[in-house]
């Protein structure tokens, strides 16, 4: 090991109690920064739930969509054109809209009706736990996610409700489709859902197209606007981003998130620069000895930032562990957590930088240190 | 372990003003200071307090700068140097030796010595051979894993020694070096410096107030309010005590 890196290290542990203060300040930090960043990919994975569960290459929209949850109204007969398109197999519409939704006690609370084509693989509800999905094909049959029984007084197959004096049943019951607008989603086929939502028949909310083998998705997309101009057409991929935008920041809720990342790093910082200068003041003689025998200024930079490098390893250490364990905690959650090991290297280098860099008040302190001291103490 | 020889003095001082404070408050610590040290030489340093004393030690030193005068060290003006340069003049040319010992609480003996070639940038196997050869050199080769607070004062003062010439410098500076020990440890630490004075071809110059330590000076200079008074030849040496 090299003897700076011993120095600083035996500097870090000759005081537990400053050490352990650095490390609070770190973990805490770390911690901070890793749930405000897991929530920001839990929210982006929530907002692009559906988008990510569709099969399609490419979705039609109304000029100007927002996201799922946005409104958005076509023509069916842009499906037909849709269909006539060189390249494309298949032109599935799906139904959106919000609705009321009155629980069996007769209290009412607002849904996001997602009107599906059975026949068609283009959407359909996912990790179904109870029910199958061909028995949406009764009218009148609904799915819903048992993560909000509660809101919406249902909890069994076959259990009642009424959606704009509709009656409904439930017919499914899926686990783990939560809405990042906390609204509920309820899975129907499109005629039930058109009837729910007051969208004539003659109307969708979007067309979820396949394309066919071999075929070009840019000049496809490019015919496709040419037949349908008062439309959209974007990928998957860019309707996901065009969703995770409009949430997350028109909205705030990733400023939000944001500024709580911010904040975690000031503090981390902050706790850290304060530790590390307070060890430095105390550690002065030393340096003005390792200056008087003919230390660079560099050298003396090197054991501070070996020092705070030292704290991030340490303290990134733990503060991974935890944050972690937080990751357990919450992943059966309305709100789960969300690390990748991306992230988790991208938060040890954030936690070397910011060690490092609250080492700067140290350095400039070290950098004014005068050899004479040496001599006069 | 000798120093390189030189043929003209390591360090050499003309006319050597420096002026301290400002204002109302303004000191002249030294008033033209002339002061040549041989290699091969101890000299003592000596003077009430006040007299400037470990200010000329400081500017012979390179950690300050005279208002007035010359300073040359191993042949190299220091004038017009900045601090990078002066820490780079002193760590090819002067070893330490201070009062306190300042050692590093948290490093063993083997490690301070170490400590003063890895800020020479020369780290690894030789370097710990280096140390080795450096703190047996000074008869503390059995203690090298010692932390400062096992050892005494004399050792944790021939650590001290034994840092200040493992990267062979020509002059060894040293402020009361024996102050802060017992008699027969003060006399050990002085035997060590004469040694490698003489036999190492190093210049020593120790700034001290003890009269015990003067059969081990070549020569004696005395300073009084910042001006050299005179300079005497000393004793010859009655016996080298042992280390």
């Amino acid at each position: 090991m090299p003897l700076v890196v011993t120095l600083a290290l035996r500097n870090l542990l000759h005081d537990r109690l400053r050490l352990a203060a650095t490390l609070i300040g770190i973990v805490l930090s770390i911690v901070l920064v890793t749930v405000q960043m897991g929530l920001y990919l839990g929210f982006g994975r929530m907002v692009t739930v559906v988008i990510d569960h569709a099969s399609a290459d490419l979705w039609i929209m109304t000029r100007g969509g927002t996201s799922f949850e946005g409104p958005s109204v076509l023509e069916m007969k842009d499906r037909d054109s849709a269909l006539a398109t060189e390249g494309v197999e298949r032109a599935t519409p799906v139904v959106t809209g919000f609705a009321d939704w009155r629980r069996p006690g007769g209290a009412l609370t607002p849904v996001m009706i997602v009107g599906i084509d059975l026949n068609s693989p283009a959407l359909q509800p996912w990790s179904i736990v109870e029910g199958r999905l061909e028995s949406l094909m009764v009218t009148g049959a609904v799915g819903v996610d048992r993560a909000y029984s509660d809101r919406l007084g249902v909890s069994r197959i076959g259990e009642k409700a009424e959606i704009r004096q509709r009656p409904v049943s439930v017919a499914l019951l899926t686990d783990g489709i939560r809405s990042f607008t906390t609204t509920p989603y309820v899975f129907m086929v499109v005629d039930d859902a058109r009837a729910v939502t007051g969208l004539p028949p003659t109307k969708t909310s979007y067309l979820l197209l396949r394309l066919k083998p071999g075929a070009n998705l840019e000049s496809v997309r490019a015919s496709l606007l040419e037949k349908i101009p008062q439309a959209e057409v974007l990928t998957s991929q860019q309707f996901a981003e065009r969703s995770r935008n409009f949430w997350l920041f028109s909205t705030g809720a990733g400023a939000a998130l944001f500024a709580g990342m911010l904040l975690g790093v000031i503090v981390g910082t902050v706790i850290v620069a304060q530790t590390l200068y307070a060890s430095t003041k105390e550690h002065l003689n030393e340096f003005a000895t390792l200056r008087a025998i003919g230390s660079s200024r560099s050298y003396m930079c090197k054991v501070i930032v070996c020092q705070a490098a030292v704290s991030a390893v340490i303290g990134f250490a733990i503060a991974a562990l935890l944050a972690l364990a937080v990751v357990w905690a919450t992943a059966g959650s309305a709100l789960p957590i969300i690390i990748t090991p991306g992230i988790l290297a991208a938060l040890f280098v954030l936690t070397v930088v910011m060690c490092i860099g609250a080492g700067l008040a140290a350095i400039v302190r070290v950098m004014r240190v005068d050899p004479v001291v040496a001599f006069t103490r | 372990m000798s120093a390189a020889l030189t043929s003209g003095p390591v360090i050499e001082a003309a006319g050597v003003v420096k002026t301290l404070g400002s204002g109302a408050g303004t000191v002249q610590a030294l008033r033209g200071v002339d002061l040549a040290l041989g290699s091969g030489e101890l000299a003592l340093l000596m003077g009430p307090s006040g007299s400037g004393k470990t200010t000329l030690l400081s500017i012979l030193g390179c950690m300050l700068k005279p208002s007035a005068g010359t300073v040359t060290v191993g042949g190299q003006a220091t004038e017009g140097l900045d601090a990078e340069a002066l820490a780079r003049l002193r760590r090819a040319n002067i070893g330490f030796v201070f009062q306190s010992y300042h050692l590093f609480p948290t490093l063993t003996a083997a490690e301070n010595v170490r400590l003063a070639l890895d800020v020479r940038g020369h780290p690894g196997r030789a370097a710990r051979a280096k140390a080795s050869a450096a703190l047996a050199e000074v008869g503390l080769a059995h203690k090298e894993k010692s932390f400062p607070r096992e050892l005494s004062g004399g050792e944790q003062q021939r650590v001290a020694i034994a840092r200040a010439i493992v990267g062979n410098p020509s002059a060894i500076l040293t402020d009361e070096p024996t102050a802060a020990l017992d008699g027969e440890n003060g006399q050990a630490v002085m035997t060590i410096l004469a040694r490698l004075a003489k036999a190492g071809g190093r210049g020593v110059l120790a700034v001290t107030h003890d009269t015990r330590l003067l059969p081990f000076a070549d020569r004696v200079i005395h300073i009084e309010d910042g001006r050299i008074r005179h300079r005497q030849a000393s004793t010859p040496k009655e016996a080298e005590p042992r280390v």
